[in-house]
């Protein structure tokens, strides 16, 4: 009866171009929680530590792919410039959760993990805010494709020695930087990565595909504030979107998901929205009342549903939940709350949906993979 | 995330080279104070000659924490080419590393043992306290590694006070204790100036403090430690006091006469709560930058009743077994064996009381 009613506004509030708002009495969806699903092995000097989880996703064999934040990210002292390296890895899973393989050691722009992505064909894609990079894996671990490029150096200027010596408990933590700003060393003197055209990315969050193999990328969480569309072969093809709240503006897109019609679907964080485009880009729609979106799943079934996460607050301790949402954006039902127990979530960054009511859930703040089954 | 994403700070360096702006350098941490209590019993101590044994190939660099587990083990908490965490067995041998390459570790602050002989090792690179099961699994984080992209775009930065106070997240935290409840306090730190408490699941519970020199403020709250009562004994080093909170972080009293506290130790272990007498120690260290003149004024440990009355004290400045430079973390589990995590020394230390003894005072 309530939803009948809900769906009812919530249709004649989407023909007549409003938005919706808060929808506070979404069910609950009552759930179960694997939240110890990873297993690697942390003894000795081959310890593997997941991190913080930027993206999980798996395969159509059940292989599971979580690129994560862990190790370090190192600045590498050179001539008048300092490099980055390090920060991020692709792990992969069996089905159980017990540590496989790894993906992409030591490549080039595995720096701050912020999504990834298992496409149709098995393809692994991997999506870095500080690389500022797209990476497709092949499903044998090869590199197939690498859109945007990783800024050849990072603005790290050296700060000042310690004011004389003796300076004081644990010197060295005072005293002027050596360089005025925008001195030697900067990052004024370092041209971030150019990329090829249309792939200047400006930390990108994620990727979708429609049916045709074209790839979306999210661009993102800096201030580009675009979804830029290329071919299946990477070649670019068009973008849109800039920074605000109009209709087709955005404030930090944090995900996208493409229905089986070829809606574009983007999670328009800071202004608490998703937005529906066509293919071309053309502005369909938009529905509020899921919160702040941090990320989505689309399921694939008949009928298709958004599972979109959502945190009130910065580090999902306070104000969080998952919702599943029909495309026309009525919240079904939601659950799950902040925190850092099982059953709670911590910046839910990544939702794998690949089967509709058993969910793979990778958190920021908490350094796990959560797998989710819903009851029906 | 959000913090990140809506910094225009943050957007402007990374949008095209524009000038960073950054925090006036914080005013010299004024010089490392002499005790003012005078006519202190010396305690007679001698060290474990080489006690830490490392294999060949194994290093411990600038040893910032120490603790032992209810079974003897030792852990060292160091930084070294990485910050690493080193297990010893009660002989002192080498044992094992512990959470090699994860997340929460850059720059070692101090390590405890909990009850359950968990291990939480505190990192002031990450600004997360990271608790491992006794296998060393991660079980528990709490705070979050500052986002690669807001870090680079604050670089240099001098990690200066900040005072931010957020729930969830520290500014360079310096240490950890337990009630017998399993709350957990954190003293945050030298960018906070403040003590906050969370629940045993890692829930904020309450903080309390400023950057000050009044009662409940704090100038670089360097370590924490607990009583079998609950009660918080914070090593506030920059006013040169241990201030003492209740557990709700209600201010009780100010042990003022010992110097600039480095290191707080209460004895007899995190719990369960055992029918020994609890003594406090505090370490007025040498300072870390080892000025030739704060040799002479520094270096001592003190043994103290929990109310404040100052029992005896034991050590000096210096690099040879048995003296100290910069003692930067102590346990105390067992009241007359005292282990020194030392920075300048690159070395840990065995320490043996011998209580017993009566000595002159010097």
């Amino acid at each position: 009866m309530t939803r009948t009613f809900k769906g009812f506004v919530a249709a004649a509030m989407l023909a007549s171009g409003a938005s919706l708002t808060a929808q506070s009495g979404a069910p609950e969806i009552a759930f179960d929680s694997t939240a110890d699903l990873l297993k690697t092995n942390t003894d000795g000097p081959n310890a593997v530590f997941v991190g913080e989880v930027g993206g999980v996703g798996q395969d159509s064999r059940g292989r599971i792919f979580v690129y994560t934040r862990t190790g370090h990210p190192y600045a590498t002292l050179a001539d008048n410039r300092t490099f980055q390296r390090g920060g991020s890895r692709l792990l992969v899973f069996d089905r159980t959760g017990k540590m496989t393989a790894e993906w992409g050691q030591d490549v080039y722009g595995f720096n701050a993990a912020i999504g990834l992505r298992v496409d149709p064909q098995d393809n692994v894609w991997t999506i870095d805010e500080v690389a500022s990079q797209v990476v497709k894996f092949n499903p044998d671990g090869s590199v197939g494709l690498v859109l945007g490029r990783k800024p050849e150096a990072i603005g790290v200027r050296p700060a000042a020695p310690p004011a004389g010596r003796g300076g004081g408990p644990e010197a060295g933590r005072g005293g002027p930087p050596a360089f005025p700003p925008g001195g030697p060393g900067g990052r004024g003197n370092a041209l971030p990565g150019s990329g090829t055209p249309g792939s200047t990315f400006n930390r990108p969050t994620d990727v979708a595909w429609d049916k045709q193999g074209n790839i979306y990328i999210a661009d993102g969480i800096g201030n580009n504030n675009r979804i830029a569309k290329f071919d299946k072969e990477g070649r670019f093809i068009r973008q849109w979107g800039s920074t605000g709240s109009e209709n087709g503006q955005f404030r930090g897109i944090k995900s996208l998901a493409i229905d089986a019609a070829g809606n574009v679907y983007a999670a328009d964080h800071g202004n608490k929205r998703v937005q529906v485009f066509d293919a071309d880009g053309t502005y369909k729609s938009q529905f509020t009342g899921i919160g702040t979106p941090l990320t989505m799943c689309m399921t694939t079934g008949a009928t298709q549903y958004l599972y979109i996460s959502h945190s009130g607050d910065a580090d999902g301790m306070e104000d969080a939940y998952i919702q599943k949402v029909g495309l026309d954006g009525k919240v079904i039902g939601k659950f799950g709350s902040a925190g850092r127990l099982p059953k709670q979530f911590g910046l839910a960054n990544s939702i794998d949906c690949r089967n509709e009511n058993e969910l793979l859930v990778g958190e920021m703040a908490v350094w796990r993979v959560q797998k989710i089954a819903l009851k029906k | 995330m959000k913090r990140c994403f809506t910094s225009s700070l943050t957007a402007l360096a990374l949008a095209g080279g524009l000038a960073l702006v950054w925090a006036p350098a914080q005013p010299v941490v004024s010089a490392q104070s002499k005790a003012t209590a005078t006519n202190v019993p010396v305690i007679p101590h001698e060290p474990v000659p080489n006690f830490f044994k490392n294999p060949p190939g194994i290093y411990t660099g600038e040893n910032m924490g120490i603790a032992t587990d209810s079974k003897g083990n030792i852990y060292i908490y160091h930084r070294a080419y990485e910050t690493r965490l080193f297990q010893y067995a009660p002989n002192g041998t080498f044992v094992r590393e512990i959470g090699r390459g994860n997340y929460g570790f850059a720059f070692a602050h101090s390590v405890r043992v909990d009850a359950q002989d968990n291990i939480w090792a505190v990192d002031e690179g990450t600004d997360t306290l990271v608790k491992f099961s006794p296998e060393g699994k991660i079980l528990m984080t709490i705070g979050r590694r500052m986002d690669p992209v807001f870090a680079i775009a604050n670089m240099p930065g001098q990690g200066a006070f900040h005072g931010r106070n957020e729930k969830y997240r520290f500014g360079r935290q310096t240490d950890v204790a337990w009630d017998q409840q399993g709350n957990i306090f954190v003293p945050d730190g030298y960018s906070d100036g403040r003590v906050v408490k969370y629940d045993k699941n890692g829930r904020f519970v309450k903080a309390v403090g400023t950057r000050g020199s009044g009662n409940l403020q704090f100038n670089t709250p360097h370590s924490l430690a607990t009583d079998f009562q609950g009660n918080v004994y914070v090593g506030d080093r920059g006013n040169a006091r241990v201030q003492v909170l209740d557990n709700d972080l209600n201010w009780k009293a100010n042990y003022p006469n010992t110097g600039n506290p480095w290191a707080v130790c209460v004895s007899g272990g995190p719990g369960p709560k055992n029918p020994g007498k609890q003594y406090l120690y505090v370490s007025n260290s040498w300072q870390d930058s080892a000025p030739a003149a704060g040799a002479e004024i520094t270096g001592e440990v003190y043994k103290m009743e929990l109310d404040g009355t100052i029992i005896g004290k034991f050590g000096r400045a210096g690099k040879a077994p048995g003296e100290f430079a910069t003692i930067h973390q102590m346990d105390c589990r067992d009241p007359n064996t005292i282990y020194t995590a030392e920075i300048n020394n690159w070395r840990s230390q065995k320490i043996l009381l011998k209580p017993a003894a009566k000595s002159s005072a010097n």
